[in-house]
This record gives structure tokens, C-alpha cells and sequence, in this order.
């Protein structure tokens, strides 16, 4: 049962390995900043284009919304599929990295956008109106008025989906990406045994993503609500499917 | 951009996908109530229990929600065999989902359990309420406001999540797309038709979990 394992963990721990695990740590991490990054600017501007008056962004308005609801119901691993075979019908020649990047931008755009409509929704609507009332333009009232306000809301759930995000980059593997997971599936098929390469890589994920948690809570503890109780109170790191 | 839509083809794979559609579902199914099972005792635990007790719940909980699902599906696929637990491809996606499920939702319940306030209770048992009565009137109606809209979004990324099992060769809608892909080469439009079948899939869930949520519960929720 064990001896495999015992036999081949001197062979396993070897410098150069380690480098190689943690060039793969490196595009986790990677995969998910930039996705979030740019997911959170694009989904920012997603939100704001739904938030327009007029009758001039009806069909964007629209476009927005049918976007953010499609794209928070497709799975991952179909879209990032799409996108691989999308990008190569194209005859364009993007790396892999890339496709995975996109697919990761798509679906963050979706769910940032909704993370900040929660956010800019939890100020009251009267806000905006006396704003606009003391001669603040719109963009002015969004940056003076709610935004400080809604700071406190779109934070905590923006943080734990990136958190989530360190995980969900695990299926990027299946398209050929060289990060951690497709790491411990090369060393399962080098020979070592699945307890040592997945084990190692359920380790580096879990090193990757419990600080990430911590730090989400400790944000999220600083940002609360005096007046909530705390009893009754769940964070919402915890609660990060609920984006979902 | 040379690429031709050729759908004729694709259209063919269509109930195909239908009926991979619904291997989906009750893997979801069985996936969200194992975890739902898990989770309510869980969050028992993590609320009643003794010292020992929740911190055990609380590793399980920190271990689950920081590993993702596809490795740990990995594990139990290729790990267990070392211990000579051999799983199916369909037992071994199960279990991941339920072990998944399981810790997320014990931070779900945890939420549901402590809405119930103790004065509530004593008040109730100071009316005259049987045990019976005090769960009809009191816990539940409290338990399912709190937990039925966040049970219900969790319900729909458990049938996202459930894509993954395709990678193991489970023919649900992800598993037969990767197979009807290759059967026919029109990538493109099979995984299309894949991802419009999910979303209408989830939409329907998401309605028929709201109407649910309205007629029996009364919790108000938009399906958008």
C-alpha cells in the first residue's frame, strides 16, 4: 500500500522538481490575477453600462444582462472548450495560456458584474437622488457618494471569488496549461503514485489558496458592520458559491 | 476566419445531449442531497458539539474549501486504488461532489441553525407548542428563509460543478459533448449546443426553485 509510495519519495523530493511545482504555482496564481484583474475593470464597466438611463443604451442594457446571465450558467470547463476551439476556428495561433486567460476574463466579467450591482444596490436609491439634487453628475455621485459606500459590499464576495478562482483555474489543465493540476498529472504519468503527485498538488493548492481565505476574512472583519451581530454571522468568504 | 458552421451535424448529437442532460441532473440531485446530509450534520455539530467535535468539522470544512474539486476528484480516482478502494468513474464524481457540497454547505446550515433564536424557542414552549408544533411553526419557517435562497444557488452551481465528470468519462452533458466532439468534428457548434442546453437547464432549475420557494416556503427571490 505504502511501499510505493516510500520507495518513490526520496526520487520525488529533488530540487529540480520542487522548481518545476512552483513554476506551476506561479501560473495558478497567474491565471487567476489576471483574469480577475481585468475581469473586475471589464465586469466594473458591464455594471455601469446596465446602470445607464435612456433609452439610447436600451439594446446595451440588454446585451449586458443577457451576457451576465449566460455567462454565470455555462460551466468552465464547456466554455473554456469553446474558446480553445473558437480561437483555432479563427485561425488565429494564441497559447494555450491565453485561451485559458480569456475564459477566465469571460466568466469573471460575468460575476464581477453581478458582485457590483449587489454592491451599488445596497446604498440607498435616495443617495443618488439627493446627489444629483446638490448639482453632482452622475459619474460624480457614483464616485463621491455610492462607490465609498458600496466599497464595503463589493469587496468581501470580489476577494472570495478570486479566492475561488486559485481553485477553479485547476480545470485550465484540461486544455493543456502547465499549471499545478496538469503538473500532478504529469508526474502521475511519469510513474510516481497517485497519493504522492496529487497529494503534493492538493497541498500546494491548499498553501495557495488558506492565506488567500485568511486574508478575505480579516478584510471582510474590517469592512463589517459595526451593528451586525456577531452570532449570527457567517462570512461571506465563506459563502463564495453564492455567486454562482 | 475560415471556419464554416455546419450545424446539420450537430444537430444530429442533439438528443444525445438531451439524455446526457439528465444523467446530469440526478447526478446534482444525488450529489446536492448527500452534501445536504453531510452539511446538516455539519453545522449540528458545529454548533452543538464538543470542543473536539468542531474542530474536526472546522478542518474538514478549511481542507474542502480550499482544495478544488477537480483535484481532490483526482485523488479519489487514482489515489484510492492504492488502498484498494476501487471506484467508478460515477461513484468516484459522487462522492467528490458530496465531499465538496458537504463542507460548503455545513457554513450554509451554520447560518440557518444559529437564525433561530433560544428566547424563540422558549417563547413558543411558554405558549403551550408541542415539540412537533415548535418545529412547524418556529425552526422551519426561520431555517427556510435564511437557507432556502443561498440552498438554491448552490443547487445550481452543483449542476455546473458536475461537469467535471465528463473528464472521468461519466456520460453526462459535458462527457458526451467531449465524445459527440469528437464522433463528429464540429467542436464549435457541439460545445455550443452544450452550453445553450446548460443554461436553459439552469434557468428551468433556478424557476422552478423560486416557485418552490414562493408556494411553500413564502421566501422571495428573483429567478434573474
Amino acid at each position: 500500500m505504502f511501499d510505493q509510495f516510500v520507495e518513490q519519495l526520496p526520487r520525488f523530493m529533488t530540487w529540480a522538481n520542487a522548481g518545476f511545482f512552483f513554476r506551476a504555482m506561479i501560473i495558478t496564481l497567474f491565471l487567476a490575477m489576471i483574469g480577475c484583474g481585468i475581469g473586475f475593470i471589464l465586469g466594473f464597466l458591464v455594471d455601469l453600462i446596465r446602470r445607464a438611463k435612456g433609452w439610447i443604451f436600451l439594446p446595451f442594457r440588454f446585451l449586458m444582462t443577457a451576457y451576465v446571465e449566460t455567462f454565470r450558467r455555462v460551466p468552465f470547463l464547456v466554455l473554456l472548450f469553446l474558446v480553445l476551439f473558437i480561437s483555432k476556428g479563427l485561425g488565429t495561433d494564441i497559447s494555450l495560456f491565453t485561451v485559458a486567460c480569456i475564459s477566465i476574463v469571460i466568466v469573471s466579467t460575468a460575476f464581477i458584474a453581478e458582485i457590483v450591482r449587489a454592491g451599488l444596490e445596497s446604498v440607498h436609491e435616495n443617495q443618488r437622488h439627493t446627489a444629483v439634487a446638490m448639482n453632482f453628475t452622475e459619474l460624480q455621485a457614483l464616485r463621491y457618494v455610492l462607490l465609498p459606500q458600496a466599497w464595503k459590499v463589493i469587496i468581501p464576495p470580489a476577494f472570495s471569488f478570486f479566492v475561488m478562482f486559485i481553485k477553479d483555474t485547476s480545470l485550465a489543465s484540461q486544455v493543456g496549461v502547465l499549471e499545478l493540476t496538469q503538473a500532478g498529472k504529469y508526474f502521475n504519468n511519469l510513474g510516481y503514485s497517485a497519493i504522492l503527485s496529487f497529494g503534493t498538488i492538493i497541498i500546494l493548492y491548499f498553501i495557495l489558496s488558506y492565506p488567500m481565505t485568511l486574508l478575505g476574512w480579516k478584510i471582510e472583519e474590517r469592512l463589517m458592520d459595526r451593528s451586525r451581530h456577531r452570532e449570527t454571522y457567517v462570512p461571506t468568504t465563506q459563502r463564495a458559491f453564492e455567486l454562482r | 476566419m475560415n471556419y464554416t458552421f455546419q450545424w446539420g451535424e450537430a444537430i444530429l448529437f442533439v438528443p444525445d445531449l438531451m439524455a446526457g442532460a439528465i444523467v446530469t441532473l440526478h447526478l446534482s440531485f444525488l450529489g446536492f442531497w448527500s452534501g445536504a446530509t453531510i452539511g446538516l450534520f455539519g453545522a449540528m455539530g458545529k454548533t452543538y458539539g464538543s470542543p473536539l467535535v468542531k474542530k474536526l468539522i472546522n478542518v474538514y470544512v478549511v481542507f474542502f474549501t480550499n482544495t478544488p474539486g477537480l483535484v481532490t476528484a483526482f485523488f479519489i480516482f487514482y489515489g484510492l486504488p492504492e488502498f484498494g478502494i476501487l471506484l467508478t468513474p460515477y461513484q468516484t464524481v459522487l462522492l467528490n461532489i458530496a465531499l465538496n457540497a458537504g463542507a460548503y454547505m455545513t457554513e450554509i446550515m451554520r447560518g440557518g441553525f444559529v437564525s433561530v433564536r433560544q428566547a424563540e424557542l422558549e417563547a413558543a414552549t411558554a405558549m403551550g407548542f408541542g415539540l412537533l408544533q415548535r418545529l412547524r411553526y418556529v425552526i422551519v419557517p426561520h431555517i427556510a428563509k435564511v437557507l432556502f435562497a443561498p440552498l438554491s444557488s448552490y443547487y445550481i452551481w452543483i449542476i455546473l460543478g458536475t461537469s467535471i465528470a465528463g473528464i472521468f468519462g461519466v456520460e453526462e452533458l459535458t462527457g458526451r459533448a467531449f465524445i459527440a466532439a469528437a464522433e463528429s468534428f464540429r467542436s464549435i457548434e457541439i460545445y455550443l449546443i452544450t452550453a445553450a442546453i446548460y443554461v436553459v437547464i439552469t434557468i428551468i432549475a433556478s424557476a422552478v426553485l423560486v416557485i418552490i420557494g414562493r408556494k411553500v416556503f413564502r421566501v422571495k427571490m428573483k429567478v434573474f
